[in-house]
């Protein structure tokens, strides 16, 4: 079987686009790449084979982009845009150099980090929809958005961690000079006069980086305080601020012993730390921020005198008649007035096979339309449609997960209290009881707070974060939240969805061995004109070699109709057919029938995905209870529940019965994994103790579910599970080893024995050791299938 | 010691001219897209370069 030139997807027998094309979409976007003499493209390009190339014929959506287009005084206007299905370098490339050829186009430069494209043309010499049009016909999507609301408040805030971190970094180099000049002189004996200088100019260095790089700490602190928690910003604020000034105060007045050095690295690897957290959860951040953006689809409606208008959802009211080609989403709710067609509920209900709509027939947004133009009369926009009613079911289930409190501000809490207590302990022993001056007895105290280390502790959690998301990354799984991973290791029971989940989502013909090749072949040429799933399934079997025939008409909600010399031969549903079968259905099924001939049934099956059996098994075997919930009907589930044998199991469940059955087990104390892809799963997702999605889920699924993973297969939720329980453990281990340290040096500090050098050895020590434990996490497990993702 | 004198004023003068060019980078968007720059050399596109010479800095 060869492949197609340009998306690289196998050429059905039967193709629009000729021997060397899946389709006409691909041939032309091939002729269009190859006309503008960029054919280099191909030979560049790496195509990865996991994820599903897009194909120019698909989805095409329209965009009201006037509302998005702004034009500077200069007469130049731009236009931010999302790109969806760029593989690599290449695809940059060949977007960038296709829109740069065009004329009155003056700027096209993407963003490969965040996927974005900013394209700049005069408006008088480039129409912008056809620009964009351009980008479709290539196979990627694009869609506009405003770069004000999207994502530019995370982005600022990652910016400024970095102006801080380099400021800290460029202070401690610095002030670390002196230091190691003035420790020097404890042994070589340097006169007090250069030390004093030395102190003055680590001061200078110091005070004004720790003002300026340790606001986000500060920042947080207060927050957290004002709100009447801790949290570990707390001490390490207290312990930065404390320190520099003490240390300013020692400075004045000639004193020996001075801790700028430690203030201010404590502040740069805890700014480092925070950097690398933020970055690791920036690509699944930057995808939600797509999903949004793609959400901004465009309507077409129809004013009285039948006349077509596109139009942006926000200005669409219930009464108006709107237009919905085949192939394009749904996105309101409404009753169809016209037109007879396919509807594919899986995102809203889990149903894998597409239900009829005709007149009178209620359908809402979210839903795909396979088959033929529908006019809809909208009942319900925007925030009344059934999607946004388990928007606000999600979003409800959401607030309960936010409550959640991390490890290390649980840590924290204790820690704190203990720490603070311990150093004025320290200050009233020595002050009173000691008779030390006040001067000497609040230095003392400061040591215990700085040789505390909130270093050690700060980085404990971070660290692990850190490597466990750069391992998730590299096996395609995205992990969104921060304490996704802690969540994850407290998981004691797994509630799976059926369809997409524990299933491919598509229907396979199942019962090949009872059909000859003649029939299959008759089918599979007259299926090629459809694009119904299982029409889709039956050439699918073929593959290679189909040969559409002429004149085979598709009857939306019935089947395929062919008129011969000899007759009628019908391809579609049992009763259309006219087939009077004792036997009742198992599954979806299509029948077959032509004159002269008894009818043949075709069965189809969803079915499991390669290793659901094995996953199910591990799970069970790792002691975890496994539930089966689905919206689907009774009988298909309790097989499936059968053959993986899983006992407890739930079918019909509506969005509600999903996040109500969550919210029982929560109540029951166990802390429940949900795996699901549906928007029908969302507030179950939501719901959760912690939630995964596979890539291939509803856009509103993979916003609630805490990772998303890649690929064809169950298998990295076991993985998932993995990690997230040995980076629980590295996490314990390394709270562990910082109280080690900590205990052990608590009694110097409050004997009054700790020197900055000692202190200052103590935290990078105690730090290093910290991140080495944790970058054991990287090492594990690299044997099992690793493979580069891009 | 008189060495001193130049030597600090020397140190701090390199460490704070290596922050302040890390600094203009970051504030003209070189590190806004480091997969990207780290490809984009693979391609030789002279002839769009050309046409956008005059504005590849401004990235959002």
């Amino acid at each position: 079987m060869s492949d197609c030139l340009h998306c690289g997807l196998p050429i059905p027998g039967k193709s629009s686009g000729g021997k060397e094309f899946c389709c006409a979409g691909c041939q032309a976007a091939y002729g269009m790449v190859q006309g503008l003499g960029l054919e280099k493209y191909y030979s560049q390009r790496c195509i990865d084979p996991d994820i599903r190339p897009m194909r120019p014929d698909e989805d095409e959506t329209l965009f009201d982009f006037s509302s998005y287009v702004k034009t500077e005084d200069d007469g130049i206007s731009s236009l931010h845009l999302m790109i969806e299905g760029m593989q690599c370098a290449a695809c940059v490339w060949l977007i960038e150099s296709v829109l740069a050829r065009q004329a009155g186009v003056v700027h096209a430069r993407i963003n490969m980090t965040t996927r974005r494209l900013v394209l700049k043309w005069h408006p008088d010499k480039a129409d912008i929809s056809e620009l964009v049009g351009l980008i479709g016909q290539l196979g990627y999507k694009a869609a506009p958005f405003d770069p004000l609301v999207l994502g530019e408040e995370t982005r600022a805030y990652e910016k400024n961690l970095l102006i801080s971190m380099a400021v800290a970094g460029f202070a401690a180099g610095n002030v670390m000079l002196f230091s190691v000049s003035v420790w020097a002189g404890y042994f070589q004996g340097m006169g007090p006069a250069t030390r004093d200088l030395m102190h003055w100019l680590s001061a200078l260095i110091a005070l004004p980086a720790v003002a300026f790089s340790g606001v986000p700490f500060y920042r947080s602190a207060i927050i957290a305080l004002k709100a009447g928690r801790t949290n570990m910003d707390v001490p390490v604020s207290i312990a930065v601020l404390l320190a520099s000034g003490m240390s300013l105060f020692e400075t004045v007045r000639g004193g020996e012993h001075v801790y700028f050095d430690s203030a201010i690295t404590l502040l740069f690897f805890l700014l480092v730390g925070r950097y690398l957290d933020s970055r690791a959860r920036g690509r699944a951040r930057s995808m939600g921020e797509h999903l949004l953006a793609l959400g901004a689809r465009a309507i077409t409606i129809l004013d009285d005198n039948g006349i077509r208008h596109v139009v942006p959802p926000t200005k669409v009211a219930p009464g108006m008649r709107v237009l919905v080609s085949a192939g394009e989403r749904i996105s309101v709710d409404g009753r169809v007035v016209d037109g007879i067609s396919d509807i594919d509920t899986q995102l809203i209900n889990g149903e894998s096979i597409p239900a009829v709509a005709k007149p009178e027939i209620d359908v809402f947004a979210g839903t795909m339309n396979i088959t033929s133009p529908l006019i809809i009369r909208v009942t319900a926009v925007g925030e009344d449609t059934l999607l946004a009613e388990i928007l606000r079911l999600m979003e409800l289930a959401e607030e309960g997960r936010a409550r959640y409190v991390a490890i290390a501000d649980r840590v924290s809490a204790l820690y704190a209290p203990v720490v603070h207590s311990l150093a004025l302990i320290a200050f009233i022993i020595w002050w009173l009881v000691v008779g030390a001056p006040w001067q000497q007895a609040l230095m003392i105290s400061v040591a215990v707070l700085i040789i505390t280390c909130p270093c050690a502790l700060a980085l404990a959690v971070p660290a692990v974060q850190v490597v466990a998301s750069g391992r998730f990354l590299r096996r395609g799984m995205l992990l969104k939240s921060g304490t996704a991973l802690e969540r994850l290791a407290e998981v004691d029971y797994v509630v799976l969805d059926k369809t997409g989940t524990l299933t491919m989502g598509r229907p396979e013909l199942s019962n090949r061995d009872d059909i000859n090749n003649d029939d299959l072949e008759l089918a599979a040429a007259m299926a090629a004109v459809s694009k119904h799933p299982l029409s889709r399934a039956i050439t699918r079997v073929v593959g290679d070699g189909v040969t559409p025939i002429e004149g085979v008409q598709e009857v939306p909600g019935a089947g395929l109709l062919l008129k011969t010399d000899a007759g009628e031969i019908r391809l579609g549903r049992r009763d259309w057919c006219g087939v009077d079968d004792s036997v009742a259905a198992i599954g979806p099924e299509l029948w077959l029938v032509r004159p002269d001939f008894s009818p043949i049934c075709f069965a189809f099956v969803d079915r499991l995905r390669s290793d659901a059996a094995k996953v199910v098994n591990e799970l069970q075997g790792m002691g975890l209870g496994v539930e089966l919930l689905s919206g689907d009907r009774i009988e298909t589930v309790a097989q499936i529940a059968k053959t993986l044998n899983i006992k407890n199991w739930n079918a019909g469940f509506t969005p509600t019965d999903k996040a109500a059955r969550l919210t029982e087990l929560a109540a029951e104390g166990r802390h429940v994994l949900m795996v699901g892809d549906g928007i029908n799963d969302a507030p179950a997702l939501a719901g959760a103790h912690v939630s995964l999605s596979p890539s291939s889920a509803a856009d509103i699924s993979q916003t609630a579910a805490d990772i998303i993973y890649q690929g064809d297969k169950l298998a990295p939720v076991i993985e998932a599970l993995e990690v997230a329980r040995r980076a629980d453990n590295l996490i314990k281990q390394n709270f562990a080893l910082s109280f080690v340290y900590n205990a052990s040096t608590i009694p110097l500090a409050m004997l009054g024995l700790v020197t900055p050098l000692i202190a200052a050895i103590a935290m990078s020590s105690s730090s290093l050791v910290v991140i080495g434990n944790s970058l054991r996490l990287g090492g594990l497990g690299s044997q099992s299938g690793e493979r580069g993702k891009n | 010691m008189d060495i001193l004198l130049y030597l600090i004023p020397v140190a701090l003068l390199l460490g704070g001219v290596a922050l302040a060019a890390f600094l203009w980078a970051l504030k003209s968007g070189q590190f806004d897209d480091m997969e990207g720059s780290a490809n984009r050399i693979l391609f030789d596109d002279d002839d769009i370069q050309e046409k956008n010479t005059t504005n590849t800095n401004e990235d959002d």
